[in-house]
């Protein structure tokens, strides 16, 4: 059993926070790379990317929001309970060096939890980053301080106007891009997004990188369930990935893979709030 | 065919007369609508019978044929004489998993092709594997497991990387020699192929489990959810955790695609995923296990080796109205035992030979419909022999389908290779082994399995397994 040692909720308990005893990820664990976490016996795999690593403790920290069956289950375990497996760390890391120009690190939702560490080890490998979050709602913004921290410049958008901007990120985005050099783009958050986002910075030809979250069952490269095609080819987001060049992924094949189950989840996410009702 | 008195009393001649024994099987129309084994093993008679028909040769080919070298006459005979304590110990003393290999061996190709008795027209061979599997069956079911006493202990520890039947067998083979073995398994749960390819109903769960078990018992600890190469490395595994040997046994984990356009609509599968889905998951129990797999209700499965009846005959239970298997060769060019052709054939699978697929059809959702096929006749033998199929002008054929199966191999998975230094790997990306001993050209490592032939058979792997374990154990002697 992986235990959970801090439990943590967000946007009205929408969005979890769990942080979890696993030594010999932490260990190991770099930006940009995730685990694969199974909640109990009759658990699916579930890949998520880690937030948090602390070295030190021992721990890693994933933060998901609660959308279907297994969320739920996962949002379920209480602190000094577990998960059944936690496996990683998974995927290539991110490739952090020092940038000849500003780093751009844009995301949104649950995301942020993606982008957060990568921000933020290209914020101590000396890169000026402009930092640009989104949420529905300001209620929906998580890790605000957090991100601020690791940013030269920060920008908050919300759809609502609740919190900042009035509208997308990625119109500050294209307001950033106007006044200085932007050597990269990380973009990390729902698929439609970190689309527009790419083709707006391949106009402007501005390298790009998003991180996919295609489905996945084993984490190794054994099943290629997780397959993505970049530039005409098919690559195992597992293991070529998470991360991939934006202005090459084919992000309408990826939308249209992540809903190869929307009927069967419904089905089990429905019969298990039935249950616990 | 009965006889009054026992067996093992038969006279040579009366022993000649003996037809095969059948194996009992369960009925197509019952075994379509579950996953329970489907042969049912025979009873102690039916057995003793079938041995009874081994004319015991003085220079058996049987064994020659064995890739392990299992002295089959004589387990034959004690079998026959109902000393089934010795026959079990004689076939332990070859292999570690013969409940496995009696179920999935290719026998007809390796042992019974060259058995005496079936030389004779109209005559079959003795049905070897059937009583390799009665006999680990008998010693299962008398909860009798293959644990020696164990010397003391030497001191050593040894590291298997990969828990299918190649590090099975090394971890058994050297935990029974004194030394301390951990198995890593990158899965949660162990028993490489045999847990998460080979569907139930050709090999129960619980019997891999039981080996398990019984290695365990040896004092041989698995790590589940340890991806050896990112959880920890093999360097780690020799400096930090103080292993003095490592076997690599990963089996040959990569999928290979068609790469026809259309490979990434919704419905198209390659056969390790939805294997996977269905056997380690439990796919087939969703909604109360979680995992959901397309169940199909018109399936295509692409290619037509093991693998792919596996997944034609887990499609048939899932409940799919049509199965077909489409392959560019012939019939007889299959890869796949002919016992496996035979029981899909007997749940009502259709076979389409010589047809290419060339391009997946999607709707407008993207989800699949069907799978164009270039039509192929048999061309000239290529440099082995074998009959190339060439495309007969632009004839085409369409399959309607929901699912599709891509079932046409697997490589070398590189995850591991990729970050370990000084492991030299041939142009496949194969693990470079010496073939006697599976010694690689890293210091201290060894590897076997399907990560060093490419995809193999299950008994190979176990092969390759012993004799690493007597070259590991080799090695730990001089140190
Ligand atoms: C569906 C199917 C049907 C088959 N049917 C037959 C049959 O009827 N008869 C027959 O003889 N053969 C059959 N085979 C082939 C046979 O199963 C293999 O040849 C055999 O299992 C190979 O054994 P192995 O020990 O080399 O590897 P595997 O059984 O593949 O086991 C390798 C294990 O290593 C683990 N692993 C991989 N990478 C890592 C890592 N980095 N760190 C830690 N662990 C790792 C894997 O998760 C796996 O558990 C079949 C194969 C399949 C897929
Ligand atoms: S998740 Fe199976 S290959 Fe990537």
């Amino acid at each position: 059993m992986y235990e959970v040692v801090a439990r943590e909720e967000m946007a009205d308990g929408e969005i979890v926070s769990n942080e979890i005893l696993a030594p010999q990820i932490a260990k190991k664990a770099k930006p940009g790379q995730f685990v694969i976490m199974i909640a109990n016996e009759r658990g699916e795999r579930v890949p998520l990317t880690m937030a948090k690593v602390d070295k030190e403790k021992g721990t890693i920290t994933v933060i998901y929001m609660v959308v279907g069956k297994s969320t739920r289950l996962f949002s379920s375990i209480k602190v000094g309970e577990g998960f059944r497996d936690v496996v990683g760390p998974l995927g290539s890391p991110t490739h952090i060096e020092k940038k000849d120009g500003t780093v751009i690190c844009i995301g949104g939702g649950t995301a942020l939890a993606v982008l957060h560490p990568i921000t933020k080890a290209y914020f101590e490998a000396g890169n000026r980053v402009i930092t640009i979050v989104g949420a529905r709602t300001a209620k929906h913004l998580i890790l605000e301080d957090e991100m601020r921290a690791v940013s030269t410049e920060f920008h908050i958008c919300t759809d609502d106007g609740s919190k900042g901007y009035h509208g997308f990120g990625t119109d500050v985005m294209e307001q950033v891009i106007a006044k200085e050099k932007i050597a990269e783009v990380v973009a990390i958050g729902p698929v439609p997004m970190m689309k527009y986002t790419s083709s707006l910075t391949k106009k402007h030809g501005i390298p790009t990188v998003v991180s996919l979250n295609p489905i996945m069952i084993d984490g190794t490269g054994m099943c290629g369930g997780c397959r993505v095609t970049i530039d005409g080819k098919t690559k195992f987001a597992c293991v070529d990935g998470p991360e991939f060049d934006g202005h090459q992924v084919d992000f309408d094949g990826l939308i249209r893979r992540l809903q190869a189950y929307n009927l069967e989840e419904r089905c089990s996410d429905n019969e298990y709030c039935k249950l616990n009702d | 065919m009965e006889f009054e008195k026992e067996v093992k009393y038969l006279t040579k001649k009366e022993r000649r007369k003996i037809p095969l024994q059948h194996m009992p099987e369960m009925a197509p129309e019952i075994r379509k609508d579950c996953f329970d084994e489907v042969t049912l093993g025979y009873s102690l008679h039916e057995a003793q019978m079938e041995a009874a028909r081994c004319i015991q040769c003085k220079d058996p080919a049987c064994v020659a044929g064995c890739p392990v070298g299992i002295n089959i006459p004589k387990f034959l005979e004690e079998i026959v004489e109902g000393d089934l304590d010795s026959s079990i110990d004689t076939v332990w003393d070859k292999t570690a998993l013969p409940a496995v290999c009696g179920r999935v061996c290719p026998q007809e190709i390796q042992c019974e092709i060259v058995c005496v008795v079936g030389k004779k027209k109209g005559v079959e061979p003795v049905a070897i594997g059937n009583l390799e599997m009665f006999i680990a069956d008998w010693a299962r079911a008398s909860g009798i497991k293959n644990n020696p006493a164990i010397p003391p202990s030497t001191g050593k520890k040894i590291a298997v990387v990969g828990s299918g039947p190649a590090g099975i067998t090394v971890a058994g083979d050297l935990a029974k020699k004194g030394h301390k073995v951990t198995i890593y398994e990158a899965l949660h749960r162990a028993g490489g192929v045999l847990l998460y390819g080979i569907p139930e109903f050709r090999l129960a769960k619980d019997i891999v489990d039981y080996e398990l078990d019984a290695l365990r018992d040896l004092g041989v600890e698995i790590k589940c959810n340890q991806v050896i190469g990112r959880t920890i490395d093999i360097d780690e595994l020799l400096e930090e955790y103080g292993y003095d040997a490592v076997f690599v046994g990963v089996g040959a984990g990569l999928p290979n695609f068609l790469n026809i356009p259309g490979e990434d609509l919704n419905g198209v599968f390659s056969a390790n995923e939805y294997l996977t889905r269905a056997n380690l998951m439990k796919a087939f129990d969703f909604p109360n296990v979680d995992t959901p797999i397309i169940a199909g209700r018109k399936v295509a499965i692409l290619g037509a080796g093991n693998v792919a009846m596996d997944a034609a005959r887990t499609a048939v239970r899932l409940g799919a109205k049509s199965v077909n298997i489409v392959y560019r060769r012939t019939r007889a060019q299959s890869p796949s035992r002919h016992i496996e052709i035979h029981h899909a054939e007997e749940e009502g699978v259709n076979f389409h030979f010589l047809r290419s697929p060339i391009e997946f059809i999607g709707d407008a959702s993207g989800r699949l419909v069907g799978v164009s096929c270039q039509v192929m006749e048999l061309g000239e033998p290529d440099e082995g022999g074998r009959q190339r199929p060439i495309p007969v002008g632009d004839e085409h054929q369409y399959i309607d389908c929901d699912l599709a199966i891509i079932a046409i191999g697997t490589s070398a998975n590189p995850l591991l290779t990729n970050v370990t230094e000084g492991l030299e790997l041939n142009r496949w990306g194969n693990i470079q082994a010496d073939p006697k001993t599976g010694k690689t050209t890293k210091d201290k490592v060894w590897a076997g399995g399907d990560i060093t032939l490419g995809q193999a058979t299950v008994i190979l792997a176990m092969g390759m397994g012993r004799d690493a374990a007597t070259s590991i154990d080799e090695y730990l002697k001089t140190k």
